[in-house]
């Protein structure tokens, strides 16, 4: 044996090198999770902002341009800064722990994949400071918008998307090759965890599509300094190029951003409904299913845009056909619940609420897909209630979800049972109150990323700000929870919860700094 | 070497300070870059945006020296298994797939403009009104010489396709013999990758040398082919959509060809110094993928920017 020294494992370092330059799958997921956090907090100021100037019709607190750059840098903050880095934060934690493997497959591009992207927010965030001011042009970032009539800041935006990119797909190849050539002996592919499983189709997603976007800002990137006219109609291009390509990623890049969240859903209800999950197989074979539609409906964002009708109709089939897998993912979920011996702790809360709220956004997007319908909903605040419900209900509620089940394993200590209580029913009902009223606006016509309204919104609007302000300062409890079981608390045990199965309850609580140097013993993996 | 028992240890480093130099690289890199343009967009100078770039670049290419310089050292000290061997296949694998895919977002427009955005522009089917109505003088035809506007966009002279269907005119044709250099250089990497498996380093050294200087005359027929493009056809970046999708998909494939030649440069030198065994040699196979893969990107190219 060649290398002696790795048969002795070292704790994390000193300060604030262990940080910087570490290689442990845990410390780089904490760093992630940490970062999603902060990205949370800063694009949930600038939601504030919105709800704020939205509290009342008329112009008062923010000039038009300023509330642009505030819808935008929401979008992209939260999608690319909270949303995503979240997810990938509870892969590298648990992925390891759930396969059975030491670490992630390439540690080094590990901590690289994290430590581009605070560089790259930092530099985004930096446009809010310029001259020029913050991109404005809403995160889809729609050319000519985001050409021709763009502020000059674009470039830097650019550039940063570019570099969101490379580290997404330095994280997803991490990924994939940990769950393809990391699994313990025993760990079959239909023995995978389903959060291994959806991570391992979402980080094909993204390695798929993150390629696309960094095609389309480089197509940008160049109609904007050296007079190409990919989309300019006057040079034989067209903007509605842009809406293609960026869509082509966009789709699938909302599934990536759900696909996750399914798999911990699908860990946690068997958990507190102290049942198996129902219906593994075909858990697996959905999502994939998820995954291949997401490739061949990207045009149902574009339906007002001038299609052929063959496309408007080949693009809402695709669309409804979504709803299949998607159907058989929520039945699921509750069958596995049905005649269980459930307990409703906070994450389970979560969860469930996830299973509700998310199937309504379900469904508003079934009403979306229909073309017919879709021509009176586009751009209207009805989709801003769609996709609010699926990201926040959803992904968000599940990524909560997820800190609340695991925070003891990653802590060694039990949360505040009463404040996450606190915490979720505080966000249950302001999530509802922020959006739901918006369906209504949508509906009424109101459209979205406008700074002011016409007065029969107004009742809608003012209730839709007291929710957003609610939700908001809610998350601080949840910062307040994450603290204080960081700090100490009840002793968690190794299995933490009655009802969970799988590697990652074998081991103690807190995880040791390195688990699974030798592969668990096959007996303790078991059948989904 | 061989593993003791049923597991053997899979290598994590302690720690490392290569990635978090790397990212301070690459920002100063790219916000010297985007600074930069927009220096020279506002008419100002870009002296200082430009050093930065410069720094962070230099920075960023040590660190990827010195990185790829500790793999290779580790792996001569014995310190990689099988596994973890099979970590980097992986790992090489998806990185050519996204870059497969960085590409088919520059065909797909390609495609879009020509089937869909084109035709409409010159009037044709029910999207065909707009067009109709803002260039009325605007004829579907691709490649796209005479441009919607072209007060905005300068038409270029002439196309660079091919447009006549004889031996004398790909005699001539200088993308053919570009294409016919590139599947040769792919036939000769795989020679080179033969002779290393048969454990003939002569063999290895020469048909690697080979294949770096097919790469090399095929970057200098490309320089050459936007030379002219430039001079004589007039087509240039700004030239419409024909050069813009022209000069960014063999652009950026010229630039994947300069990347990949460097890299077998790279390989080459390894190979003189005997780095590579016949069981042990992943860099060099992660190169030649990387090669074959442009080599086909070419070959799509030339099918569907010069050929169709």
């Amino acid at each position: 044996m060649s290398a002696a020294h790795d048969d002795h494992h070292h704790g994390p370092a000193k300060g604030i090198s262990r940080w910087l330059f570490t290689t442990n799958h845990k410390d780089i997921g904490s760093l992630y999770l940490w970062f999603s956090f902060a990205m949370f907090l800063l694009g949930g100021t600038f939601a504030m902002v919105i709800r704020a100037e939205l509290f009342q019709p008329g112009l008062q607190l923010v000039d038009p341009n300023f509330f642009n750059q505030m819808t935008t840098m929401h979008g992209l903050i939260m999608v690319f800064g909270a949303v995503m880095p979240a997810f990938v934060g509870l892969a590298n934690w648990m992925i390891p722990m759930m396969i059975g493997a030491p670490d992630m497959a390439l540690p080094r591009m590990n901590n690289w994949s994290f430590w581009i992207l605070p560089f790259a927010f930092a530099m985004l965030s930096s446009t809010l400071l310029m001259e020029s001011g913050a991109p404005n042009f809403g995160w889809t970032f729609y050319a000519p918008l985001s050409t021709t009539y763009a502020p000059s800041s674009v470039t830097f935006f650019i550039f940063a998307v570019h570099i969101m990119g490379a580290s997404s797909i330095m994280g997803a190849i991490n990924i994939i090759a940990t769950v393809l050539n990391m699994r313990a002996p025993g760990m079959t592919l239909m023995k995978m965890p389903l959060f291994v499983w959806t991570w391992l189709i979402t980080a094909y997603l993204l390695i798929a599509v993150m390629p696309v976007l960094a095609g389309a800002v480089t197509m940008m990137l160049f109609d904007i300094h050296f007079g190409t006219s990919f989309f300019n109609a006057a040079g034989g291009g067209d903007p509605v190029l842009f809406q293609h390509v960026f869509w082509f990623f966009g789709h699938p890049e909302v599934y990536i951003m759900i696909l996750p969240a399914f798999g911990v859903v699908s860990a946690i209800i068997p958990t507190f409904a102290r049942k198996r999950l129902f219906g593994y197989d075909s858990m697996v074979y959905a999502t994939a299913s998820i995954a291949f539609l997401s490739f061949i409906v990207w045009a149902h964002h574009m339906f007002t845009v001038g299609m052929p009708i063959a496309g408007e109709l080949f693009f809402m089939y695709a669309t409804m056909l979504i709803a299949v897998p998607t159907g058989v993912k929520v039945f699921n979920w509750v069958a596995t619940m049905f005649r269980g011996s459930m307990t409703f702790e906070t994450p389970m809360l979560f969860a469930i609420a996830f299973v509700v709220l998310f199937t309504m956004g379900g469904f508003t997007g079934l009403m979306l897909a229909i073309t017919p319908a879709d021509f009176q909903y586009h751009d209207t605040y009805f989709v801003v209630a769609h996709f609010h419900y699926v990201l926040v209900p959803g992904a968000v509620f599940s990524i909560m979800a997820a800190a609340y089940y695991w925070l003891p394993k990653w802590t060694g200590y039990m949360y505040d049972e009463r404040l996450g209580k606190l915490h979720f029913w505080l966000s249950f009902i302001g999530v509802n109150v922020l959006f739901f009223p918006q369906h209504f606006l949508g509906l009424a016509g109101m459209p979205r990323r406008i700074p002011d309204y016409a007065l029969q919104f107004a009742d809608f609007n003012w209730i839709s700000s007291i929710g957003g302000f609610l939700f908001g300062a809610s998350q601080l409890i949840l910062l307040f929870v994450v603290i204080k079981c960081i700090k100490g608390g009840k002793k968690a045990t190794a299995q933490v919860w009655e009802g969970a199965q799988g590697l990652e309850w074998t081991v103690a609580s807190p995880a040791p700094y390195h688990t699974f140097a030798t592969p668990p013993d096959p007996k303790l993996i078991h059948d989904q | 070497m061989a593993s003791v028992g049923s597991h053997e240890n899979y290598y994590v480093p302690e720690q490392t300070k290569l990635p978090f130099f790397a990212s301070i690289g690459l920002v100063f890199m790219v916000y010297g870059l985007g600074a930069a343009l927009n220096d020279m967009k506002a008419a100002e100078s870009a002296t200082a945006s430009t050093w930065i770039s410069l720094f962070g670049f230099t920075l960023l290419s040590f660190i990827i020296f010195q990185w790829f310089s500790t793999v290779i050292r580790e792996n001569h000290a014995g310190m990689n298994s099988d596994q973890l061997k099979r970590s980097y296949v992986w790992g090489m694998a998806w990185f050519i797939f996204s870059e497969v895919m960085f590409f088919a977002a520059f065909f797909g427009a390609l495609y879009y403009v020509r089937n869909f955005a084109v035709p409409w522009l010159g009037g044709e089917g029910d999207k065909g009104i707009s067009g109709d109505m803002l260039w009325p003088q605007f004829a579907a035809v691709w490649p796209v010489i005479e441009n919607p506007n072209d007060a905005l966009f300068t038409n270029p002279h002439e196309a660079l396709n091919v447009h006549e269907w004889s031996i004398a005119f790909f005699a001539k044709f200088l993308p053919f013999w570009n294409t016919l250099i590139l599947i040769t250089s792919s036939v000769t990497v795989h020679f080179a990758h033969t002779a290393l498996k048969a454990e003939n380093r002569k063999g290895l050294i020469q048909w690697l040398a080979v294949t770096v200087a097919l790469g090399v005359i095929f970057l200098f027929l490309q320089a050459f082919e936007y030379i002219e493009a430039y001079g004589h056809y007039g087509l240039t970046l700004d030239s419409g959509i024909y050069g813009s999708t022209f000069f960014l998909l063999t652009g950026f494939h010229g630039f994947h060809v300069t990347l990949g030649t460097f890299i077998l440069a790279v390989m080459l030198v390894r190979a003189i110094k005997g780095h590579f065994k016949p069981d042990d040699h992943f860099g060099f196979e992660a190169a030649s993928w990387y090669w074959h893969f442009v080599d086909v990107v070419w070959v799509g190219l030339f099918i569907f920017v010069y050929l169709i």
